[in-house]
């Protein structure tokens, strides 16, 4: 174990992204994330931040580049199984109708999940260390809260296990001692094992925290968020 | 078929057509403003089923194969192109989608018909083939185009839904299938509801034609019956073709769904 460098989950190579009128949205954009790491990134709005975690969990067709997962290319057939590794959570989380456990429960309905089940006490767990009583899980998304669907969707995340969490704002929604317990949540989910993370976020403070290795995206560019005074343009 | 009908002249029809004044009256009493419309539908509908007619004369007096087959490939043509311009979203490639659907579907099931249920000798006569067919197409052009637009109301209002789910690790089949069901759905539903309040609320317009043909009614229920099943079928199998095929153009291989493809009209 010690001595070996640990390996690299996720390498973006060089990736750009251009909306179909030829506007660039990413421009050459090369990331590799080790295992134990905890990317955060950090740029103004507009600027290509929730299109990168949309690139690196393949939901839209890249222009540029590539992308490779424990140092191989990715098949077409190996998506979803690899979108179960690497899990992007949307800053605004889409829930269906019904309860908090219907939505937990969503996933095992999924052929990529097919051998496993939900497992109630741990959910309780996750829930507990997000401060969340087990009813929590009776309640209708129709009366969640904006921090409560956050909370909900990073528990059905998380209680699937990934090896890296592609977080787009999840605490966005929280209040700061919700906000508090997530970090927590998520640094010791990271460090429990071979996974890390990638967090995009507009808080500096926040990425101060949570983040092992910061970085910058403007304009479609991610630089390592050395040259922290500038600011990267109009939005 | 013996003329059992009174024939009409073209001073009855004109006779008939004086009723737009009707219309006309009401539109400039309420002031409507629909009388320039009223003019334009009225002459549409006379220049227009005149000029059928003639087409319909010069095919029933020609009555060849490849006269026949011609006929029925403009109409499916006319029904996928007609489809596709009911709709409010549209992706490249759904005009050849739609006009594959309808005429795939179509064709299968008047084909049924001509070979098989109602074994028309020789199976291009056109008093057969094209009717049946005009009527098949009608209706699955109207499933097709319902289907299609469900399909893109879904598609853009539940976007994160289906993004969600592929973002979890489900297939592409697996995030599409909730709106590729509902919009199925929604595309057979008309001829189901119509099925069911059939002879009920109206008489159908084919068996109508054939009582003021003078065909026994017996024998015109009989018609209508397999009609109605013709239509049924065929609107489902265009509907389910149509839906589909804009699955397969929205969502590659690579198990991303391509919103960007959908436009409005």
């Amino acid at each position: 174990m010690s001595g070996t460098p640990p390996p690299t989950l996720l390498e973006a190579d060089r990736i750009t992204r251009r909306t179909p009128e030829g506007e660039t949205l990413l421009e050459g954009v090369s990331l590799a994330v080790a295992a134990g790491e905890r990317v955060g990134i950090e740029g103004p709005t507009g600027a290509g931040k929730s299109v990168l975690l949309r690139a690196l969990s393949l939901l839209d067709p890249i222009e540029g580049g590539a992308l490779e997962f424990r140092g191989s290319p990715l098949a077409d057939g190996d998506v979803p199984a690899y979108r179960s590794r690497v899990a992007y959570l949307h800053q605004s989380p889409a829930l269906v109708e019904g309860t908090v456990e219907e939505n937990l429960r969503l996933p095992f309905a999924l052929r990529i999940y097919r051998d496993r089940s939900f497992d109630r006490e741990r959910v309780a767990e996750l829930l507990g260390a997000l401060g969340q009583e087990p009813s929590f899980l009776g309640k209708q998304k129709g009366d969640l809260s904006g921090g409560e669907r956050q909370v909900t969707a990073l528990v059905r995340l998380l209680q699937l296990a990934p090896e890296v969490l592609l977080l787009d704002e999840p605490t966005a929604a929280l209040d700061p001692e919700s906000t508090a317990l997530a970090e927590e949540l998520i640094v010791r989910w990271v460090e429990a094992g071979e996974r890390a993370a990638v967090w995009v976020t507009h808080d500096p403070a926040q990425a101060d925290r949570v983040a092992t290795r910061r970085m910058r995206l403007a304009r479609g560019r991610l630089t390592p968020a050395a040259d922290h005074g500038r600011n990267g343009g109009e939005v | 078929m013996q003329a059992g009908y009174i024939e009409l002249s073209y001073w009855q029809v004109g006779a008939a057509a004086i009723l737009i004044l009707v219309n006309g009256a009401i539109s400039m009493v309420l002031k409507l403003g629909l009388e320039r419309r009223l003019v334009t539908a009225a002459v549409r509908t006379v220049v227009q089923l005149l000029l059928i007619g003639l087409v319909l004369q010069w095919v029933f007096s020609h009555a060849r194969w490849y006269v026949v087959v011609a006929m029925m490939v403009v109409m499916a043509v006319v029904a996928g192109v007609a489809a596709v311009r009911r709709t409010d979203r549209r992706y490249p490639g759904i005009w050849l989608n739609a006009i594959l659907s309808v005429w795939l579907s179509s064709w299968v099931i008047t084909a049924a018909a001509l070979f098989g249920i109602v074994d028309v000798d020789p199976w291009f006569k056109p008093q057969y083939a094209i009717p049946l067919l005009g009527m098949i197409l009608g209706n699955t052009l109207n499933g097709i185009s319902l289907g299609l637009d469900r399909l893109g109301e879904e598609l853009t209002g539940r976007r994160s839904d289906v993004e969600g789910l592929l973002a979890l690790g489900a297939t592409r089949w697996e995030a599409a299938r909730t709106p590729l069901s509902r919009a199925v759905r929604t595309g057979m539903i008309p001829i189901v509801n119509t099925m069911m309040v059939v002879g009920i609320v109206s008489l159908p317009g084919m068996m109508t034609g054939q009582l003021l043909a003078g065909v026994d009614p017996a024998q015109a229920v009989k018609y209508q019956v397999v009609i109605m099943f013709l239509i049924a079928s065929g609107t489902a199998l265009g509907t389910v073709g149509v839906v589909l095929l804009s699955y397969k153009r929205l969502f590659n291989h690579r198990h991303q769904f391509r919103y960007d493809l959908l436009k409005k009209a």
